[in-house]
């Protein structure tokens, strides 16, 4: 123990650290950082026969040299191993068990999906080889774009953003080129208070200043006050279709109408398609710009925290502005428009290097020709009905901030059930991971107090999503029994107990040194 | 349907249970205008096999880097990665976990995130790295924009040895956030341009090393004349194996260090996903864009992994959060940490000699061929040749003999008068007999 009182484990240590007794932690190994595990002048690859040192002496690079090798760890491949797979079980997975964050659409990754996006000829293939010798890729974009464009309705789309938030941009670029490119000069854009952080923080980030827009009793956008702020200094209202609160927003078209005849662009925050794909074309709503997240609707793996990929559908109106580069067919084969001018001059611009996630394109296209037309309105369907039936379930347990009518793919809860029995959100949601489960989304969204926003999503089986409300339900008896002890300490039997959050922020330690 | 586990009489039970006639019934929200009463123009589903067949397709037409003799870099480069990287990153519990915001059931995903960030802050030589970027490009799109709330000022100046595609993406980022940005013009040494074109009002300086043409720049006079200024120094670099070879952006003064991780860990993958790097001097910590994860205890003392400093960030600060940034990219910063778990710094400095040595044997090959010139001075592993024709008729020649020459630099820069440039690289996975294809090659198509 050092003098902070954190208990490093060493590397004696690693088999014999006490686990505090908890259920769960046979054959579960306490891990070091690899810094802890030596190796200091050591690598786990082989360089048979290459130059060494000595060879450098002929080097032209003195002086812009380094004096020594980075001081790093390396370690031989069994320990290495060893290492990761150890990590790896202190994860959950949506492989282990159903992964209810609402908003985040944790649905089974189809393996045959990992083994496409491995061929060489998608792997191994480098952006700038000459488009001669890459046409199978510039297809399978191409193709991508297609059913992208098909599903939404929309005539125009830009691959490249690499994640959602980056294809909120894009698309708030976009419109920003479409009014610059009439010399207007807009500096507003629209938010629902329910809207994910991403929203504000896109807008601002594109220049706009945010002004939040009310919403109603019911859950829905507020349309007297969207009216009354859509003043002509307006560029853009930006709506998730289904909402945050999991619900359809009904009056959908009669937004897009308003917010046209201000002169403004309706944008959407397509993170919850999956619950509407192949069921409602958003371009039939009159939505100008939509980022579809590939790793939610279309099951690219979420890998903790990344790759994504944001592709954003475009209307008519804002298709010239899409950033570079562009797909076009001429003559018989694919080319790419990679340069601002031309035919590409209205281009906002480029949101990175290269052409984007193709890595995450096979995998959702793969999903997607898995499914097919009629398959991917049975994931809609299949979704919605998931969520309801878990609603259905929990209600005489829960309360719910919006408890009239069906809910789309995410079931919302509230914590007034919670009121006087000492437990909080919080609590309880630590106390599923005992149960077996990760935690719904809590605390989002910001308008619903206490929120736990349930998404089971289409792969859950029955009877897992009968296993997840029994324990649910099981836990708000024990909540009603006054069994606070449970919850407070919760977890008891995950890896680790409670982390010490304001510790990290108020002392922050963000990299392994010697001490 | 395979991924589809639910049967008709489940649906049929749980419409009961929620107590709908049918499914329509649960869309009632939705205009009826909007209604879709057939599945769109779209194929139907179909089995494994026939969508692994349509792929294959596809796959088959494109030319892999490792079929043949191959010198593309610019910004992605072809390395070997140890099996054992793609295995561990294919595990379930890093594949298909969420960003780790219950870290008592997230620390295999927090821990490899500290040990990445500890890595990176190493490599870049600079205190503090974050969790990772999308990319090398959008990782310096978002430098510029902290430099900028950092120093409080508006212009940027982006050497011209930069990578075309970076200035093209900081400048998308930088125009609607009221950042001028200066791409100073394109040359081989563009460096010596920089410290004049700074001034009082600069909020930083973007330096790439070695640059978009291959050359190796020291940047500590630079990083001085930024500093007297008031400037930050933001160096950028696309090929991470140089790390293990030269002087680190940290040693040379840089305030803010950002590259492209790709070479370490991860495949060409036409373009991406790639993973950014992004790291800075510990007092810009707090302005810095995207996830960090900090070291605490749990509830009995052991020492464990959060994500941290979040009221930076967009879901807490909304409009006022430091960048938009919501995922980074994970399972490729974990390839990342593998494959630097396994090297160690010896390895990564053992590869990087191999690698700057394969790039010699390639100028001394191209070198002795009839009109060619070789015009980077110093490089690492990627150098710039002068050919007496267009680059890219150069290189669609050798196309048409399964040789990629490697990138015009008219692709990247079409309007920087530069049609007769080639860049070419070399890595340790080129061998011997690429090399001598490549000379050989191309002399007899300049003798043409």
């Amino acid at each position: 123990m050092n003098a902070a009182g954190v208990i490093r484990p060493t590397r004696a240590e690693v088999s014999t650290a006490p686990r505090g007794g908890h259920p769960g932690g046979a054959l579960m190994q306490d891990e070091p950082l690899i810094f802890e595990l030596g190796g200091w002048d050591r690598t786990g690859i082989d360089f048979p026969g290459e130059p060494t040192g000595a060879d450098m002496g002929a080097s032209d690079l003195a002086g812009l040299t380094r004096a020594a090798p980075p001081v790093l760890p390396g370690l031989s491949e069994p320990e290495t191993v060893r290492h990761y797979v150890r990590l790896s079980q202190k994860n959950h997975a949506i492989d282990l068990a159903l992964y209810p964050l609402g908003s985040c659409t944790m649905k089974h990754n189809p393996r045959l999906n990992e083994k496409l996006a491995r061929l060489p000829g998608f792997l191994d293939i480098h952006p700038l080889q000459p488009v001669s010798t890459v046409q199978g890729a510039l297809a399978l974009m191409d193709t991508l774009a297609h059913w992208l464009k098909t599903l939404a309705g929309m005539p125009a789309i830009a691959l490249s953003p690499k994640a959602g938030a980056h294809g909120e941009l894009c698309g708030l670029l976009a419109i920003r080129a479409a009014h610059e490119a009439r010399g207007d000069g807009r500096k507003t854009v629209l938010v629902p208070t329910s809207a994910h952080g991403t929203n504000p923080a896109t807008a601002a980030l594109a220049g706009y200043a945010v002004v939040e827009i009310a919403q109603t009793a019911d859950g829905h956008v507020d349309l007297t006050d969207l009216a009354g702020k859509l003043h002509p200094d307006v560029a853009a209202v930006m709506v998730t279709n289904p909402n945050t609160c999991g619900l359809f927003e009904r009056d959908v078209i009669e937004i897009a109408r308003l917010t046209h005849a201000a002169g403004a662009y309706f944008y959407c925050d397509g993170a919850n398609f999956n619950a509407i794909v192949g069921r409602v074309r958003p371009g039939d709503l009159g939505i100008d710009a939509m980022h579809i997240n590939l790793h939610k609707t279309f099951s690219t793996p979420h890998g903790g925290g990344g790759p994504g990929a944001g592709p954003v559908v475009l209307s008519a109106a804002l298709a010239a502005f899409a950033p570079v580069p562009w797909i076009v067919h001429v003559g018989g084969r694919f080319d790419l428009i990679e340069q601002a001018t031309g035919a590409a001059e209205a281009a906002l611009g480029r949101m990175c290097a290269f052409h984007g996630q193709m890595g995450m394109y096979v995998r959702a296209l793969a999903y997607m020709m898995s499914h097919g037309a009629d398959g991917l309105r049975q994931v809609a369907e299949d979704a919605v009905l998931n969520a309801n039936y878990v609603k259905a379930r929990l209600a005489g347990s829960m309360t719910q901030p919006f408890p009239i009518g069906p809910c789309m793919h995410e079931a919302l809860f509230d914590d007034r059930w919670l009121e006087g029995t000492g437990v909080t959100t919080l609590d309880f949601a630590k106390a599923m991971i005992d149960a077996g489960f990760h935690p719904m989304t809590m605390y989002f969204p910001l308008v619903v107090h206490g929120a736990m926003l349930i998404e089971p999503t289409e792969t859950e089986p029955r009877r897992e999503l009968d296993r997840f409300c029994d324990a649910l339900l099981e836990l708000a008896a024990a909540v009603r029994a006054g069994d606070v002890e449970r919850f407070k300490g919760a977890p008891f039997s995950a890896p680790l107990r409670r982390l010490d959050e304001t510790l990290a922020a108020r002392r922050p330690r963000l990299r392994w040194t010697a001490e | 349907m395979r991924y589809l586990p639910l049967s008709d009489t489940d649906r049929a039970e749980m419409l009961a249970v929620i107590g709908a006639s049918d499914i329509d019934t649960l869309f009632a929200d939705v205009p009826a205008a909007a209604r879709l009463a057939a599945p769109v123009d779209l194929p139907a589903h179909a089995g494994e096999m026939a969508v692994e067949r349509a792929l294959g397709v596809l796959a088959a037409r494109n030319r892999p880097a490792g079929a043949g003799p191959f010198f593309c870099g610019a910004g992605a480069y072809r390395h070997h990665v140890p099996a054992s990287v793609d295995h561990l990153i294919q595990r379930s519990e890093f594949l298909t976990s969420y960003t780790p915001y219950q870290p008592e059931i997230a620390q295999g995903t927090l821990q490899s995130l500290f040990e990445f960030q500890t890595q990176v802050a190493v490599l870049t030589g600079l205190p503090t790295a974050n969790a990772s970027m999308y990319d090398g490009s959008t990782a310096c799109a978002e430098a510029v924009m902290m430099a900028a709330r950092v120093t409080r000022r508006r212009k940027a100046v982006l050497s011209g040895g930069l990578h075309p595609h970076y200035a093209e993406a900081t400048r998308t980022f930088a125009h609607s956030a009221g950042v001028d940005v200066r791409r100073l013009a394109a040359a081989i040494d563009a460096e010596d341009a920089v410290v004049p074109a700074i001034d009082g009002q600069t909020a930083c300086v973007v330096v790439q090393t070695p640059n978009v043409f291959g050359a190796v720049t020291d940047v500590t006079a630079i990083a001085a004349a930024a500093h007297a200024a008031g400037a930050l120094l933001i160096v950028v670099t696309t090929e991470a194996i140089s790390f293990g070879l030269l002087k680190s952006p940290g040693e040379m003064g840089a305030d803010i260090a950002v590259a492209e991780g790709q070479s370490i860990g991860n495949g060409l993958n036409f373009g991406g996903p790639y993973v950014g790097l992004f790291a800075c001097r510990e007092a810009l910590t707090r302005q810095a864009p995207g996830r960090l994860c900090g070291e605490t205890v749990d509830a009995e003392g052991r020492r464990g992994f959060v994500l941290t400093l979040s009221t930076r960030e967009q879901h807490i600060r909304r409009d006022k959060a430091t960048s938009n940034i919501c995922t980074n990219s994970g399972l490729c910063a974990l390839a990342f940490t593998i494959h630097m778990t396994l090297l160690g710094g010896t390895g990564l400095a053992e590869l990087a000699r191999i690698n700057h040595a394969r790039a010699r044997a390639l100028r001394a090959a191209l070198a002795a061929v009839s009109g060619v010139e070789v015009v980077t001075p110093r490089f690492f592993n990627e150098f710039t040749i002068r050919v007496p024709r267009p680059a890219a008729d150069v290189v669609e020649a050798l196309a048409r003999r399964d040789i990629i020459a490697g990138v015009p630099v008219s692709r990247l820069d079409p309007g920087a008068g530069m049609d007769d440039l080639l860049l070419v690289c070399a890595t340790e996975m080129t061998t011997r007999e690429d090399i001598d294809d490549f000379a050989e090659a191309l002399a007899v198509e300049l003798a043409v």
